[in-house]
């Protein structure tokens, strides 16, 4: 029971950091129909340069300040590279994007490394949030912050006591991307600012002719797009590894979030992101394969058989690729995507 | 009447999310027919053409083409039961030349298909046949420049071209002369008539020269029905037309008038 | 003002009467013929043999991207796929099992790139341009985990290796020596290329220039654009099989990293940078690929880094590659305005100099304190020595970089302005002599 929770949770929080890159994402594709390849390029600098200031000046003021530059960065792109290539069409600009993120790559691995670095988070979240206790004798009961050593080890041998930490990075990073997201929300629907973003969004034309300056919208929207896959990063950099292949690993996967909720569909990106990650983080934990099955099922099997790797694989194995086995089984039966409006 | 019409159209409706585009059109052009369709601006003349076309799937209603359904068909199916239509917008082959572009409008009705064992330059009737629509078309000078380097009325006589190339029987034309003057205008109605003759050609036009000029049967669409269909005369004539054209400007100008009258003759009996 | 606007590209399709292509490809077989004799060392004719793989891999890529209009992502999967076929043909071989002449090992690759390519184009091809570059990606990722997922059929983390010369010898061929390779893959290679030009030719290929050029327009002249593509697809899954399989023939080895994203990430690269609009474009392509990863990978540490900066370069200023500024100033030559533009080349060739001598001076004093031994603070730069704790290497280098990239700036915009006078005489020129 305590596993299920805790790895819903860590699902849960997962997908809420992959809907925040892929919304960043999903904003930019519907206002500017680019698809930013160096997404996760920006979600991995905002990890990097959030460890550099950690280092010099502290992890808080880090987490204001690497979002904050990284925008910038993205601005400043947008601003030189991006606004040329826009007239020449959507592969140029995808092109120039996946440019981008080969050469921050290269950056990263110049100033930082090819190893990784070990970013760690502070004092205040290093530890648990919270446990979950589960004794056969008292039953479940829920600990704040990590339970002392002695409600987890029985003395008695006939007791068993179980043990589930909910860490605190994980329970940070819940935190921050609902509160960023509330107020995303807030922010486009309720402000000036997100109604230009929003109208902007399907009639950039009619927007401008109204006198809002289009191309400086476009900046700031890419802007705030890295500034929210560069904020991911802080949160992810603390939670995971920090290491120059971290953009690729989640990169490929807020593509298929996008591609599988739907191309341009906010809610969509939501639905698969959380979906995705519940779906990761439980495949990761589980060890059954076709081999176990066979055998709770009681099926003979020769041992060729049960040594070839189609048989024995388990779920855990196959569970970077199940993002990917959506993606083809979307496209197959439900090529729009799950709530998908545009064809892309 | 045993034959069977070219275009039908049944109780044609389209919505866009809430707003019904379309709202119950019918229509039966004849064979050999040449129909202009006209109406004010947003009437939903270009809609019934992507409807038509199969660029669009209609709500609810039939569309029939030689009698057979084609509503819901997507648009390369319909095109290979004879239909081909140009676009308002012009819309060719950019980065291919003049040849190319007439060449590919007729490679799928000369039956070479998804062909990668044949080359081009052997397939002579597919040549021959280009040649000839672009004497037609009176491009033969320009032969092997880039689309995207001709002169808009060049333009526009190649989207005609790539149009009829496939030797579809039922024609639909988008605003043909959209953005030419009234020299480019006369010399292209001409075209048209040449290169349409014996077919059933429908056309959407702004310019009444045009409609007139080159039409045997006017259609008028209004807030996306067909509220009258018949001879320009009869079209011109007509009550519901006039007040749909020109509305209210009738109505003062009568009413005006009417005022004039009994001023002048007090005591005599107004109409 | 850039080179790539429509303007600059040519005005008319020209057609080069049958003498001058058939020069054209004499002097290509030629070139191929000569080649191994004129470069005789083993590492030489390595690296053509490698030449001749790239060539057909980036041609078959640019038969979706520069003919299509189809991105893709994932192009190593076909050729990664026909290795991996490729090398169990060659251990069937080995051992008897599957007697066919090693000549024809190619072959089975391409044989599989068909399988694979009508499997996963299936799915790929239902989407255009954005989401099918997502939707190859998404297949490329799926792919490369099988890889090590199945050892059995792909060897794991250490691959296949298979030796070419076992097995029977077949006309006498026992693809020992490292000249009898180079010739097989000469004449795949040559034979590729007349394929895939061929293919240009026919109806299926025009239509895919069609559909590249309008994909809507396609559907309303009778064609499926879907059926178009996924044949196509098919077709260049061929292609890139026959790569694949040259590559195992060569290379001995089939590794996992032969379907992997980075891979596909170079044919991209390097397909786009030769120049994605000309046929001949991912040849010249094809050869920086081998020359760069075997030559300059030597020469400094950061030449990646160089590459992903020119590859965005070019994506701005000049999007067709350097085919595409070839033919340009071919038709410059033509007409016989190209030396107007020699001083403005050498011009801008040495601003680019010094800016860059600036900037990798940086490059490499980073990579220095990086990848240099413990307590290393020294870099060697152009036969110089910099010590890299003090400020006055750093400051020189950024101050020269500096004064190269504004020199550079004013000599562009003095040679955009030559080039553009340059351009509207030659339209002058071509208006006047077109009948009207």
């Amino acid at each position: 029971m305590e596993f299920f929770t805790i790895s819903m949770l860590n699902g849960l929080s997962y997908g809420l950091l992959l809907f925040m890159l892929s919304s960043g994402l999903t904003l930019i594709f519907s206002m500017m129909g680019v698809l930013n390849f160096a997404h996760a390029s920006f979600y991995m600098l905002g990890a990097y340069i959030a460890y550099t200031i950690a280092r010099l000046v502290g992890f808080w003021p880090g987490l204001i300040i690497a979002p904050l530059v990284v925008g910038a960065l993205g601005a400043l792109f947008e601003r030189v590279c991006l606004r040329r290539v826009h007239k020449f069409g959507h592969v140029p600009e995808l092109l120039i994007t996946f440019g981008l993120s080969f050469v921050i790559f290269e950056l990263v691995v110049l100033t930082w490394g090819r190893i990784g670095v070990e970013f760690l988070p502070p004092e205040s979240l290093r530890g648990s949030a919270f446990t979950i206790v589960n004794s056969s004798v008292s039953g479940l009961h829920l600990v704040a912050g990590a339970a002392p050593a002695a409600m987890c080890t029985a003395t008695d041998p006939a007791v068993h006591i179980a043990c589930s930490q909910f860490p605190a990075t994980r329970a940070f990073m819940m935190l921050i991307t609902l509160v960023m997201l509330l107020f995303l929300w807030l922010l486009l629907t309720r402000t000036r600012v997100g109604l230009v973003i929003q109208s902007a969004l399907t009639h950039p034309e009619m927007v401008e002719a109204l006198g809002h300056n289009v191309p400086r919208v476009f900046m700031l929207v890419f802007g705030a797009g890295t500034a929210l896959a560069g904020l991911a990063g802080v949160i992810g950099g603390i939670t995971f590894v920090t290491e120059p292949t971290m953009a690729l690993a989640v990169g490929s996967v807020i593509f298929v979030v996008v591609v599988v909720g739907g191309m341009g569909s906010l809610a969509g990106a939501f639905v698969a992101s959380l979906l995705i990650g519940v779906l990761q983080t439980f495949a990761v934990g589980s060890d059954a394969s076709v081999l176990s099955l066979s055998r709770s099922l009681n099926f003979a099997v020769s041992p060729s058989l049960a040594d070839f790797s189609l048989f024995k694989l388990t779920i855990a194995q196959v569970a970077p690729i199940l993002p990917y086995l959506l993606l083809v089984l979307i496209l197959i039966f439900r090529p729009k995507g799950l709530l998908g409006t545009r064809e892309g | 009447m045993s034959a069977s019409y070219a275009v039908e159209l049944k109780e044609l409706r389209k919505s866009f999310g809430k707003t019904e585009i379309i709202r119950g059109a019918d229509l039966a052009v004849a064979p050999g027919e040449r129909v202009a369709i006209i109406g004010p601006n947003g009437a939903g003349k270009s809609t019934l053409f992507n409807l038509i076309s199969g660029r669009f799937a209609p709500t609810s209603g039939q569309i029939l083409l030689n009698g057979e359904r084609v509503d819901g068909m997507l648009p390369y199916e319909i095109n290979r039961r004879g239909l081909s239509r140009s676009f308002q917008i012009t819309n060719i082959f950019g980065r291919l030349s003049v040849f190319e572009n007439l060449r590919c409008g007729l490679l799928w009705s000369m039956g070479y298909r998804y062909a990668f064992w044949k080359f081009l330059a052997s397939l002579t009737d597919a040549n021959e046949r280009a040649e000839q629509l672009m004497r037609m078309i009176r491009l033969e000078r320009k032969r092997d420049t880039l689309a995207m380097n001709l002169t808009y009325a060049e333009q526009r006589a190649l989207e005609i071209g790539i149009t009829i190339a496939g030797g579809a029987n039922v024609i639909l034309l988008d605003e043909p002369t959209a953005g030419m003057s009234k020299t480019e205008t006369a010399r292209f109605i001409e075209l048209i008539r040449d290169v349409t003759a014996g077919k059933t050609l429908l056309t959407v036009e702004h310019d009444m020269g045009v409609v007139f000029g080159l039409a045997d049967k006017i259609a008028v669409l209004v807030y996306g029905e067909v509220i009258a269909f018949d001879s320009p005369d009869a079209v011109r004539a007509n009550a519901r037309v006039q007040e749909a054209y020109l509305g209210s400007v009738l109505a003062d100008a009568q009413v005006a008038e009417g005022t004039r009258v009994h001023a002048a003759h007090p005591g005599h009996p107004g109409h | 003002m850039d080179l790539a606007t429509p303007a600059a590209a040519p005005r008319s399709v020209s057609h080069p009467p049958a003498r001058g292509r058939l020069l054209v490809w004499g002097g290509y077989a030629l070139l191929l013929l000569v080649a191994p004799l004129v470069l005789p060392s083993n590492l030489e004719r390595s690296v053509l043999t490698q030449i001749g793989i790239g060539i057909v891999a980036c041609l078959s890529y640019n038969m979706l991207l520069g003919q299509g209009g189809m991105l893709s992502f994932g192009h190593a999967v076909y050729t990664g796929l026909g290795t991996f076929v490729a090398v169990h043909a060659m251990l069937g071989i080995a051992d008897g099992s599957f007697p066919i002449p090693m000549s024809l090992v190619p072959l089975i690759g391409g044989i599989a790139g068909i399988f694979f390519a009508a499997l996963f184009g299936y799915v790929t091809t239902k989407k255009a341009g954005t989401p099918f570059a997502m939707i190859t990606l998404g297949i490329g990722e799926l792919v490369a985990p099988m890889v090590l997922i199945i050892p059995e059929f792909f060897g794991g983390e250490g691959g296949i290796s298979v030796n070419r010369t076992a097995g029977p010898s077949f006309l006498g061929l026992t693809y020992g020596p490292q000249i009898q390779v180079y010739y097989l893959i000469a004449l795949y290679t040559f034979a590729c290329t007349v394929a895939m030009f061929a293919f240009t030719r026919t109806p299926l290929g025009r239509m895919l220039n069609a559909v590249r050029d309008n994909p809507e327009r396609v559907e309303f002249v009778g064609y499926s654009t879907q059926r178009v593509r996924y044949l196509s697809f098919i077709i260049a899954g061929f292609f890139a099989g026959i790569s694949g399989g040259m590559y195992v023939v060569h290379f001995e080895i089939a590794t996992p990293d032969v379907v992997g994203a980075a891979r596909s990430g170079v044919y991209l690269l390097f397909t786009f940078l030769g120049g994605a609009t000309f046929f001949f474009g991912p040849i010249i392509g094809a050869v920086l690929m081998v020359v760069g990863f075997a030559l300059f990978s030597e020469v400094t540490k950061a030449w990646l880094l160089y590459l992903g900066l020119i590859f965005m370069l070019m994506v701005m200023y000049a999007p067709g590659g350097i085919a595409s500024l070839i033919m340009m100033n071919a038709r410059v030559a033509a007409h016989r305005k190209l030396h107007r533009l020699w001083g403005w080349y050498a011009l801008l060739a040495a601003t680019v100099i010094v800016m860059l001598a600036g900037l990798a001076a940086v490059i490499e004093m980073v990579y220095a304190r990086q990848y240099g031994a413990v307590g290393e603070t020294k870099a060697r730069y152009l036969g110089m020595t910099l010590e890299t704790t003090d400020v006055a290497p750093w400051a020189i280098a950024i101050v020269v970089a500096l004064v190269g990239f504004a020199l550079f700036e004013l000599v562009r915009r003095r040679f955009a302005t030559e080039w553009g006078r340059i351009q509207t005489e030659i339209e002058a020129t071509m208006t006047s002599k077109e009948p009207s």
